[in-house]
């Protein structure tokens, strides 16, 4: 696959702070990305600079190839974190307001199917909910039937419900083959839609890759838990074990020794589980800290 | 041109829905002008009101004649024959004596003038007599192109500024900036909208009002409307100006404030600025305000013409031009973070 987007290098200052610094990456045709990263790691102001909102301190970003001109807005398509469109106009009236912005756009029908508009389209924006004024704000993104939709966050603020109906939206766009870079501090929601991330923190790019490939480079194992309050009883010499969200988690390669040992001594196993590694897990790893924290 | 027209509509559909704001546009100025209508209704000014037509040397022969010795009587000395008429017509004055001819004029239909004229004649009883028929300019028909003015103001500084500063802060402009739309084009549909709005909803506060009170217009009411036009984009323009970079609508709405308080109170809307020092006359000139009023009542009450008010005309049209240029090279959409 061919690299739609390529990132060189990419810095930017505001000031005293180094938001984003020397970060490069590629992001390849038909791939869903994703930058994952704690609140101020600097995701945000580097899909920024990548929708052209923001100017780089320094770096480069090419966009097939070339650097990014004035017919850019016409093949990408961009949701910002936060964002409001004008009101007292209703739903089909924003999407005609936007679509007269572009020289080629997708059917208004059909961007109404796609993001399920149907039951609120003569509706006044500023009475949409969170998860309708979304999905209105990907109909806008996708209106120019763009090469590249970007994402900053899109499910911040969701209720679990409209999250998993925003996910199937996302996956449906993927089916028709769209470059996707997502922006997101939800671990689940980057292994449910991203084929590929880049991990982000401090404005640093600490870690890339597919979130299998680097889940096994960094794992070998299962995790098992157990509450927090039987720390005082067992021996950090015996065993290796982190305390995190009122647990305490063992990374083991044998779930059966694992819970033999803490059987022998006499260890009750009331509130264990057992549980694969996700990317919150190798985010600790890499940094040290949680990812929402 | 789409994109122009498109963003045109939105803003105009914005305005037209938003009921509130909507009714206040019309409500604010009817209520204002009627207030101000009510007040002076009954203007009275007890002192009568003599022009002497003549020259500076005549009038010093005449100062010890017995018509200009009474009291009570402020004599107003003119060198203009169609000038002085003027002020007969419009009632300003209540007399024109040129004793020189041995004539005077009076306005038939004022009853101050009437009053006056027994008093020459009782004095110089072989004075020739010429009527004039000119109606009475009252304070209402002085102040009126005032309140429309200011009304104008107020809409075209808060009405654009505000809506500019809110779009920023909210994001609607960063979401705009991340189309293909130009900042010319978004802004030229921001002036065209609010014109529009304007321009209608004082023409409509002026015919209506005019029904009812029955305006003093001499001139032309298409050279009003050039002015009206012209002084509503130089306002516009120093809006956009004004709300060109920032983000906070108190920061905004000080700077609007700034703005227009000193317009209202040194632009001439609620008394002439003849009679106050030179200085702020001078001062005044710095307004966009000043010069549409300035040309608005030498139209309406001396029946000016556009090549009379041409200064006026191009006073605005460099402040529109200067303000366009500055308010679009620091035009920030908000997406950028300093």
């Amino acid at each position: 696959m061919a690299a739609l987007l390529q990132i060189k290098n990419l810095s930017k200052r505001y000031a005293e702070t180094l938001a984003v610094d020397n970060i490069s990456f590629c992001v390849e045709e038909g791939c869903c990305f994703g930058l994952l990263g704690p609140n101020g790691a600097g995701k945000t102001t580097t899909i920024e600079m990548m929708e052209g909102i923001l100017k780089p301190t320094s770096g480069e970003i090419l966009f097939e190839g070339k650097t990014l001109d004035k017919n850019y807005y016409q093949g990408v398509g961009i949701q910002f974190q936060h964002t409001a469109i004008q009101d007292f106009l209703t739903v089909k009236e924003t999407l005609t307001l936007f679509a007269n912005f572009y020289t080629r756009t997708l059917p208004t029908e059909q961007l109404i199917e796609i993001c399920a508009l149907e039951e609120i389209v003569n509706r006044d924006t500023r009475k949409l909910s969170g998860g309708q004024r979304q999905r209105l704000l990907l109909a806008l993104a996708m209106l120019n039937d763009p090469k590249i939709i970007f994402l900053d966050e899109p499910t911040t603020g969701l209720d679990p419900q409209s999250r998993r109906n925003f996910w199937q939206l996302i996956n449906n766009i993927k089916k028709q083959n769209k470059t996707i870079l997502l922006t997101t501090h939800y671990m689940d929601e980057a292994e449910s839609l991203c084929d590929e991330i880049a991990i982000v923190d401090q404005g640093k790019l600490i870690h890339q890759g597919t979130p299998r490939q680097m889940l096994s480079e960094h794992f070998d194992g299962s995790i098992i838990s157990l509450p927090s309050e039987l720390a005082s009883q067992i021996d950090q010499q015996k065993f290796t074990y982190q305390i995190h969200n009122q647990s305490i988690e063992f990374l083991t390669k044998s779930i059966e020794q694992t819970i033999k040992k803490l059987l022998d001594i006499n260890i009750p196993l009331d509130g264990l589980k057992v549980r694969s590694p996700n990317l919150e897990d190798l985010f600790i790893k890499l940094t040290g800290h949680q990812l929402r924290s | 041109m789409n994109k122009f027209l498109a963003i045109l509509s939105a803003r105009n559909k914005e305005f037209f829905r938003d009921r509130a704001a909507l009714s206040w546009n019309f409500a604010f100025p009817i209520l204002l002008l009627f207030g101000f209508a009510f007040l002076f209704s009954d203007e009275g000014n007890k002192l009568y009101k003599v022009g002497i037509l003549s020259d500076v040397q005549q009038s010093e022969v005449e100062q010890s004649s017995g018509f200009q010795s009474l009291k009570h009587i402020a004599f107003v000395h003119y060198e203009n024959l169609d000038r002085a008429v003027l002020k007969i017509d419009q009632h300003k004055i209540d007399l024109l004596v040129d004793f020189g001819s041995s004539r005077y004029w009076v306005n038939q239909t004022s009853s101050k003038g009437y009053i006056v004229e027994q008093l020459l004649l009782g004095a110089h009883p072989n004075m020739q007599r010429s009527e004039t028929t000119g109606k009475a300019i009252r304070y209402v028909d002085w102040v009126m192109p005032g309140i429309l003015g200011m009304n104008m103001m107020f809409s075209c500084l808060f009405g654009v500024g505000y809506v500019i500063v809110r779009y920023r802060k909210n994001g609607v402009l960063k979401r705009f900036q991340a189309t293909p739309l130009t900042a010319f084009e978004f802004l030229s549909a921001q002036v065209i909208s609010r014109l529009l709005i304007v321009l209608v909803v004082t023409t409509m506060l002026y015919v209506g009002c005019n029904l009812m009170l029955d305006f003093y217009v001499l001139g032309s009411v298409f050279d009003l409307f050039i002015v009206a036009t012209l002084g509503a984009t130089s306002m516009i323009a120093m809006s956009l100006l004004i709300a060109s970079k920032s983000s906070s609508e108190e920061f905004t709405g000080g700077m609007l404030n700034f703005a227009s308080w000193p317009m209202m109170f040194l632009s001439g809307v609620w008394f002439s600025l003849e009679g106050t020092h030179p200085i702020v006359q001078k001062f005044a000139q710095i307004f966009p305000l000043t010069h549409i009023l300035d040309a608005a009542r030498a139209i309406m009450t001396d029946g000016a013409t556009l090549a009379d008010v041409k200064i006026n005309l191009l006073v605005l049209g460099g402040m529109t031009f200067v303000f366009l240029l500055l308010g679009s090279w620091l035009f920030n959409w908000g997406g950028e973070r300093t």
